[in-house]
């Protein structure tokens, strides 16, 4: 494996390269997405019902149907990248979407209507008070996703756009076990590593979530 | 001044929550709104910063309708605590306390100095500055809620239940501590409760509702309890409101009677006891010109020889009450009446 990993180490190199860019932008694209529409479900109750469900049915679609399907009603060729990153940023809006609804509906009314009657107006209040509430719920979802993501872009393969993926299936096809073996670990290692950046950048802003009770 | 006038709230559905209520709390003073659960105090409560708006009537301070006003900037300048506090699990204490000076434009800085000096005032130590809430008592979290409410040094303060969700000993510190607060500060403030006793010890006025959101009696606590004006507010107030009354009543008039024979006293006059077979019996406590003739009543009923003493400020004895001049002062003061 060694051996296989100095040979190669720029197609493994450029593969995780474009793993980590195939994951982590629609990462980024979808979470900015389900924000408003996550509350749009909470201000709207009406809504939450309706999102939830249409979110189940999207995150219910196969990945390489979507991979597959994606290039007509876009009009992209089947290898461009940016079926990957469509198809991915849907996924991570139906499952973020969702998150953020209910993340903010966690927020203990108590709070909301102390700080509606301290004298904040709707817009200060969700961003200073229900969005930092909000956040441990909203950041775990957040782990699911990428975490999710980094797994699915190897789907991407089949098609010929998969980052790790790739190396899964020029080893298939050479009878050769090192690169899925290298593709599989490195795939581990990047959700891993992704997973406990996530977890820091929790630690780090969250800080009343770990205190102890000192209630007596 | 807050005045009702004329205020009906009818929630969609058609429940009456607060009918025709006209009513006045005065600047500077403590009202307290208080009855059974239903009758309408917290709605009314809320409609001061306009969490509710009325269906109909108004609702003015100081002469001005609220409706026409800004509802946050209305808010902010009317502190607000609530039962279980309510404070912002994500925040520190400091800056739950600085929340409404940076919200009305303070920098940061300056509003979390001005919050370590309100922490002070309501009894909490410097070190609770960085806390979280969730490391705070119940009791503790109540006084941060307090400290809250006046960053801003709101002429106004509405307190929905505040003292309710404390254990009673608790409770009895943070009465005694905010009656000592709003002496200095002189607050116009609402407050709800459902326990009269409560409304009673802590309320300049107070404002009796009933079942279905009608306003049965307002007048000061000695009002209450002296002249209910009806059977509701009588039976609300207590059984034992004639005793209670008593709480209102100062000493001060109270005639006394010579030290009697059987009083033993020490070099300086202090009573140490009354003779008794076995010896010197404790008299279990005595009055002074500034208390109240509930307790005088009291030491009288448990005094061993049915008689109260009284002590001047160096703690000499110099006076005794027995029951029946106790008895014969309240007939008289009642027929002057």
């Amino acid at each position: 494996m060694i051996t296989y990993l100095s040979n190669n180490s720029e197609t493994v190199l450029a593969a995780l390269r474009q793993h980590i860019t195939l994951a982590l932008i629609p990462v980024l694209l979808g979470f900015l997405i389900a924000l408003p529409i996550g509350y749009l479900g909470v201000r709207f109750p009406w809504l939450y019902h309706p999102l939830v469900n249409v979110a189940g049915v999207l995150y219910s679609i196969p990945s390489l149907a979507l991979f597959v399907f994606l290039p007509v009603v876009l009009g992209t060729k089947i290898l461009s990248p940016l079926n990957i990153v469509v198809a991915l940023t849907i996924y991570t809006v139906a499952l973020m979407a969702r998150t953020v609804a209910d993340g903010l509906r966690s927020v203990d009314r108590l709070i909301t209507e102390s700080a509606t009657a301290m004298g904040y107006r709707r817009v200060r209040r969700l961003f200073d008070v229900e969005l930092p509430v909000a956040l441990p719920v909203i950041l775990a979802g957040l782990r699911v996703a990428t975490v999710s993501n980094i797994s699915l872009v190897s789907v991407g393969a089949l098609i010929g756009i998969g980052g790790l993926g790739q190396l899964f299936t020029r080893g298939f096809q050479l009878f050769y076990i090192e690169p899925i073996l290298v593709g599989i670990i490195l795939s581990v290692l990047l959700a891993g590593i992704a997973d406990l950046i996530i977890v820091l950048i929790q630690r780090a802003v969250t800080p009343w979530t770990r205190v102890q009770g000192g209630r007596a | 001044m807050i005045t009702f006038d004329d205020v009906v709230k009818v929630y969609p559905g058609g429940s009456t929550a607060v009918d025709h209520v006209s009513l006045e709390l005065p600047t500077g003073k403590m009202t307290v709104l208080v009855g059974p659960s239903g009758c309408g105090k917290t709605t009314s409560l809320r409609m001061i910063n306009r969490m509710i708006s009325p269906t109909s009537g108004r609702v003015l301070i100081d002469g001005k309708d609220i409706a026409d006003q800004d509802e946050a900037l209305l808010r902010r300048g009317i502190g607000y605590v609530i039962q279980h506090a309510g404070l912002f699990p994500h925040r520190t204490v400091l800056d739950n306390v600085a929340t409404v000076p940076v919200l009305l434009g303070k920098t940061r800085r300056e509003a979390r100095t001005a919050a370590l000096g309100l922490l002070e005032r309501v009894g909490l130590t410097e070190e609770f500055a960085k806390r979280y809430p969730a490391q705070l008592s119940g009791g503790q979290q109540q006084r941060v809620g307090v400290a809250r409410a006046l960053a801003a040094d709101p002429p106004i303060m509405l307190m929905d239940e505040p003292f309710s969700a404390v254990d009673p000993v608790v409770r009895e510190g943070l009465h005694r501590e905010f009656l000592r607060l709003q002496q200095d500060l002189g607050k116009t403030i609402a407050m709800v409760t459902h326990d009269i006793d409560e409304a009673i010890k802590l309320g300049d006025v107070v404002a009796i509702f009933r079942q279905g959101g009608k306003l049965a009696q307002v007048g000061t606590p000695q009002e209450l309890l002296t002249a209910p004006a009806d059977d509701f507010v009588a039976e609300f107030v207590g059984r034992d409101r004639g005793i209670r009354s008593l709480s209102f009543d100062s000493a001060a008039e109270l005639p006394v009677g010579e030290l009697p024979a059987d009083l033993v006293l020490d070099e300086a006059g202090r009573p140490l006891g009354w003779k008794s077979a076995g010896g010197v019996t404790p008299t279990g406590g005595t009055f002074t010109t500034s208390d109240s003739l509930r307790l005088v009543t009291d030491l009288a009923i448990s005094s061993p020889v049915g008689t109260a003493v009284r002590v001047n400020a160096e703690g000499a004895a110099d006076g005794v009450v027995r029951h029946h001049d106790l008895a014969d002062y309240l007939a008289t003061r009642r027929a002057a009446s």
